[in-house]
């Protein structure tokens, strides 16, 4: 290992005292404390680092900053990590991704060699495997198998908390490098709160990993940016720019939310590579990436380099890497003019007018052939510098709403017209000293010549797509995908337009070539950040954790976690109507309507009368939509004149609050709206011995004359302040409790307790559902959809047409009325024993659908299946025989009901 | 959408703060007009430009209000209490 490293020097990364070993393809490596997985990698003599995404072709690291896909690996089973940005740790597992069976040995790089006849060209599987049209499902298998990168475990389970933070500051500056860090410390200078974000290891861009000669400037700007108090993330990266200036930054395991005042882009430049032969051979890289390797590093694996270019920053790196102690041989300029004094007074050959045409070796670079006026000239090497000049970074800008322009002078797109609270600044801005530069034309070597690395899109696939008609940029982009990989472009943008302009024969100065559309995600973004903690939390009731401790099965129910039984659904519906049963419905929605106008309100809200209700007592009510479609039910206590108590149903609670409030803010009546659904817990005692069992605790009257059915009133129970309600969901004899929830466990523990000698059970919501399905009870939601209206869900003696007021649904349900019922909502048991499925069909006479069951269960009780179903009015008659279909093939009869299965008269509810 | 929206109550948040409640709309009064009272149940004008919506601050006030907004740029021109907008300014050119 130390032999492949060069003297230490300022300015690198590394700990030369501290190793750190790892696996490699299941070998241990050794690296240094600030290596890198790719830098540590390079030094141990790994080359190839992936395979590419359609061909397999070997692929080394190119730009050693996380730009492009060659270096992404699998590390602890995560998949495409950017080997080159994430530091080495003690002991992790690093993986090649798509290579089989091996990085080195790799069957699939056949399918690249097998060309053309057999070509992988852009569109091929449309085109060829598209015959015989049954065998697609075997090519699909094949295909997927061998494109794509990485793979998903589909068993995997998540380990690891993910979060999201809101932040809000001054300025939020994305990017660390030298005009990055000056405008963050220049904002919190002037004592404004700041927040930078760095997605690499070291902050300070090229002044980083430059050379020694800029180290000096970089500690002092580092310690002014800290003295100032700027707040710096990093590693840490801006996934995009949306509108109002919402940035989200990932970092580690946290997506924050920055919403800052100011939003400075300072993401720079990026180097762009050169169009030719064999571009993407392991040992062909970017300077910028050698020379990250070389000065942060120390790394010096080569024998010899050879500099292609077509910019003075090609001219820079090779003189910084002889500086570093690199064996530049020659540079190749592919312009005639530019002055190459400065490389020939190192003692290098300068190669005017040469551009490159092709990379020589087959896994690693042994050589390159340059070319000028068809003169061609081979010059051995192992490393292949190449610098077509660099790209500002404005993909954020034009997410945020930035216009981007062209300009002729400096060869670049720069930003133009900027959106309120939006600064660029430093090389994205288009202000760096090196501008860009139009590289020479792609030369027709026969070999492949990449253009988009992510995607393996070569200079023939453009061709081609042009050929068929797909004939600019945008479109040329959606058949060949060129653009669309990890790398969002940055790669392979600007070469793409210049291989279309090329092939078009535009000037390639010409705006005419056009920009793709950046959108978000800027970088590779992994799901979990994405789906990170919500803020819906869990509600669980008063009474939760005495039901996990009492085998409850909690499941989710809307927000909620509920019991769904306690282990015998069947005997927690005995208990109830045999002795005595116990149910937490503090999930219902609670409402107070409260003022002088409460009783108006109301009238004017349900399709209900409630302005006649006498002082406590309690009506069942549906709510409906202005459509006349039944919304929500629950039920209606009158505690006062001037005061009511509404419930809802569980999922409905925070929808009727809206729906209250929202009528009220347009009818601004006298009356308020205060939803306690959390505050207030609510338990529903029921069966026969249920009077009996309230009774020990308290000293209301609960005798039938006193309190009877359908009536509300205020009690003392068990010491607690309950308000209760005398209701029979359930079609027992039964008191809802709703009481302040803070004392919900202690009054649940003393109805257990004076529940024992009756054998009181608790029941869950599944026994729940049977006993309410047994009165032919509805759920709305389940019984009821977006189209069912009372009239013809069977409740037309709720719907008071003649009340004076206007309400809610009324211009519907009066034209519903004079339509005439179409369906109707009617009970059914079913004949020979089978229990239909849920939402199956009805089937009529012809063998035609006609008509739904929307609920089902096996009654113990009436020893048959009973529901609900939803039939033709012509149909629905009471007695009327239906089939209803079973997917196990044949049918299940059944009889129409209208009546409640089980105490049709309510003699239970009312004893 | 990310844009930021200043409740009446509460001052400027992010929109998904908000529960959005449709454009606001003139209630049909009667049964008898089908084509109007079908018109207000099920059509919306869906603008491309100014327009008048229902607004309900769900992570704050829990309380309605009113916005005029352009929807191509989700520039909110005015908040108000329920009913209580000032008239539209002229549209800009059409
Ligand atoms: S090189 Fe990455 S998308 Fe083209
Ligand atoms: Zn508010």
């Amino acid at each position: 290992m130390a032999e492949r490293r060069l003297a230490q020097r300022q300015g690198e990364l590394i700990d030369r005292s501290q190793e750190v070993s790892f696996q490699w393809e299941g070998r241990e490596v050794t690296g240094y404390a600030g290596d890198t997985i790719a830098s540590a990698l390079y030094a141990a003599g790994t080359r190839v680092f992936s395979r590419s995404f359609k061909y397999h072709r070997p692929r080394g690291l190119m730009c050693c900053s996380g730009q492009c896909p060659n270096c992404l690996v699998e590390v602890d089973g995560q998949p495409t990590v950017r080997a080159c940005m994430t530091p080495v740790e003690q002991g992790m597992d690093v993986k090649h991704l798509n290579a089989w069976p091996s990085l080195q040995r790799d069957f699939l790089h056949l399918v690249g060699r097998l060309t053309p006849s057999f070509g992988m060209q852009v569109g091929f599987y449309y085109k060829t495997f598209i015959h015989p049209r049954r065998a697609w499902p075997l090519y699909e298998k094949i295909l997927r198998n061998a494109a794509g990168l990485g793979k998903l475990d589909p068993e995997h389970r998540r380990t690891e908390r993910f979060d999201k933070v809101h932040r809000h500051v001054d300025v939020l500056v994305i990017g660390g490098g030298e005009a990055g860090l000056e405008a963050a410390a220049e904002a919190a200078e002037q004592g404004r709160h700041v927040a930078l974000v760095e997605e690499g290891l070291a902050l300070g861009g090229q002044l980083a990993w430059g050379g020694p000669r800029s180290n000096g400037r970089l500690t002092a700007l580092i310690e002014r940016v800290n003295a100032a108090g700027v707040e710096i993330l990093q590693p840490a990266y801006a996934g995009g720019v949306y509108e109002g200036l919402l940035v989200p930054v990932f970092q580690g395991r946290t997506m924050h939310r920055f919403r800052p005042a100011e939003l400075v882009i300072a993401t720079g430049s990026i180097e762009q590579p050169l169009v030719f032969g064999n571009n993407d051979l392991p040992g062909v890289m970017l300077a910028s990436g050698a020379r990250r390797l070389v000065n942060q590093f120390r790394l010096m694996p080569w024998e010899q380099a050879v500099v292609l270019t077509s910019s003075d920053e090609g001219l820079a790196a090779a003189l910084d890497l002889a500086d570093g102690g690199v064996n530049v041989l020659a540079v190749a300029d592919s312009r005639r003019g530019a002055d190459g004094s400065a490389i020939e007074d190192a003692g290098i050959e300068y190669l005017a007018g040469f551009q490159p045409w092709q990379a020589k070796g087959s896994k690693a670079v042994t050589g390159v052939v340059v070319t000028r006026d068809g003169e061609h000239r081979t010059l051995a090497c192992d490393l292949l510098v190449m610098s077509g000049g660099s790209v500002g970074q404005t993909a954020l800008v034009s997410q945020g709403g930035g216009g981007i322009r062209y300009d002729r002078d400096q060869r670049r797109y720069v930003p133009d017209s900027l959106p309120d609270g939006m600064r660029v600044v430093g090389a994205a801005a288009g202000s760096a000293a090196a501008a860009g530069a139009v590289p020479a034309q792609a030369p027709k070597t026969g070999c492949k010549q990449v253009v988009c690395f992510c995607e393996d899109v070569t200079t023939k696939d453009i061709a081609l797509s042009l050929d068929e008609g797909f004939s600019s940029l945008e479109l040329s982009k959606r058949y060949t995908t060129v653009t669309m990989g990890p790398c969002q472009g940055r790669m392979c943008h600007r070469n793409s337009g210049l291989v279309i302009a090329d092939q078009l024969g535009l000037d390639p100065d010409s705006q005419r070539v056009g920009v793709t559309t950046s959108r978000p995600p800027h970088n590779p973004t992994s799901f979990s950040l994405l789906a990170a903690r919500g803020y819906e939390p869990v509600k669980r009731t008063s009474t939760h954790h005495w039901h996990a401790e009492h085998g409850g099965k909690m499941l989710w129910a809307g927000d909620w976690k509920r019991p769904y039984d306690y282990g015998d659904g069947d005997s927690e519906v005995d208990a109830v109507h045999e002795s005595l049963g116990l149910i937490d419905v503090s999930t219902l929605g609670k409402l107070i309507v409260r003022g002088p106008d409460a009783a108006a309100f109301l009238e004017r809200l349900y399709p209900n009368r409630f302005g006649d209700m006498k002082l406590a007592r309690v009506r069942y009510g549906i709510v409906c939509g202005d459509d006349g479609s039944i919304i929500d039910d629950g039920t209606v206590a009158r505690l006062s004149e001037q005061e009511y108590y509404v419930t809802t149903t569980s999922s409905g609670a925070g929808g009727m609050e809206q729906w209250f409030t929202w009528w009220n803010a347009v009818w601004k009546m006298d009356c308020e709206i205060v939803n306690v659904t959390s505050t207030i817990a609510a338990f529903n005692l029921a069966g026969p011995n249920a009077r009996t069992a309230l009774s020990t605790l308290t000293d209301f009257d609960l005798s039938n004359e006193a309190f009877p059915y359908l009536g509300a009133g205020h009690a003392q129970i068990a010491g607690v302040p309950c308000l209760v309600l005398r209701i029979g969901f359930v079609g027992e004899l039964g008191y809802e409790l709703h009481l302040p929830a803070a004392a919900g466990e202690h009054l649940w523990e003393k109805l257990m307790e004076a529940g024992e000698p009756h054998a009181v059970k608790p029941f869950g919501l599944e026994p729940q559902r049977v006993l309410r399905l047994e009165k032919m009870h509805i759920i709305v939601g389940q019984d009821t959809n977006a189209e069912s209206n009372p009239l013809e869900a069977g409740m037309p003696w709720i719907v008071k047409l003649d009340k004076e007021s206007d309400w809610i649904g009324r211009y519907a349900i009066e034209w519903y009325k004079r339509r005439g019922n179409r369906l109707t909502l009617v009970g059914w048991e079913a004949q020979n024993g089978g229990v239909p499925i849920e939402g199956t069909q009805v089937v009529g006479a012809d063998g035609q659908p006609a008509g739904r069951i929307t609920s089902s269960r096996f009654s113990r009780r009436l020893g048959k299946a009973i529901g609900i179903a939803w039939l033709p009015v012509e149909q629905s008659e009471e007695g009327t025989a239906i089939r209803i279909s079973d997917p196990k093939g044949s049918t299940i009869p059944a009889t129409v009901t209208h009546k409640a299965f089980y105490d049709p008269d309510g003699e239970r509810l009312r004893s | 959408m990310s844009f930021i929206l200043s409740c009446p109550n509460c001052g400027p948040r992010a929109v998904d703060e908000y529960a959005y409640g449709g454009e606001v709309t003139e209630r049909a009064r009667t049964s008898g007009d089908e084509r109007a009272l079908f018109h207000y149940l099920y059509f919306r004008t869906n603008t491309g430009g100014d327009q008048r919506e229902w607004w309900f601050h769900s992570s704050g006030c829990r309380e309605w209000f009113q916005a005029e907004r352009n929807t191509t740029r989700n520039e909110v021109l005015q908040v108000a209490r329920p009913g209580e907008l000032a008239p539209s300014r002229e549209p800009a050119g059409g």
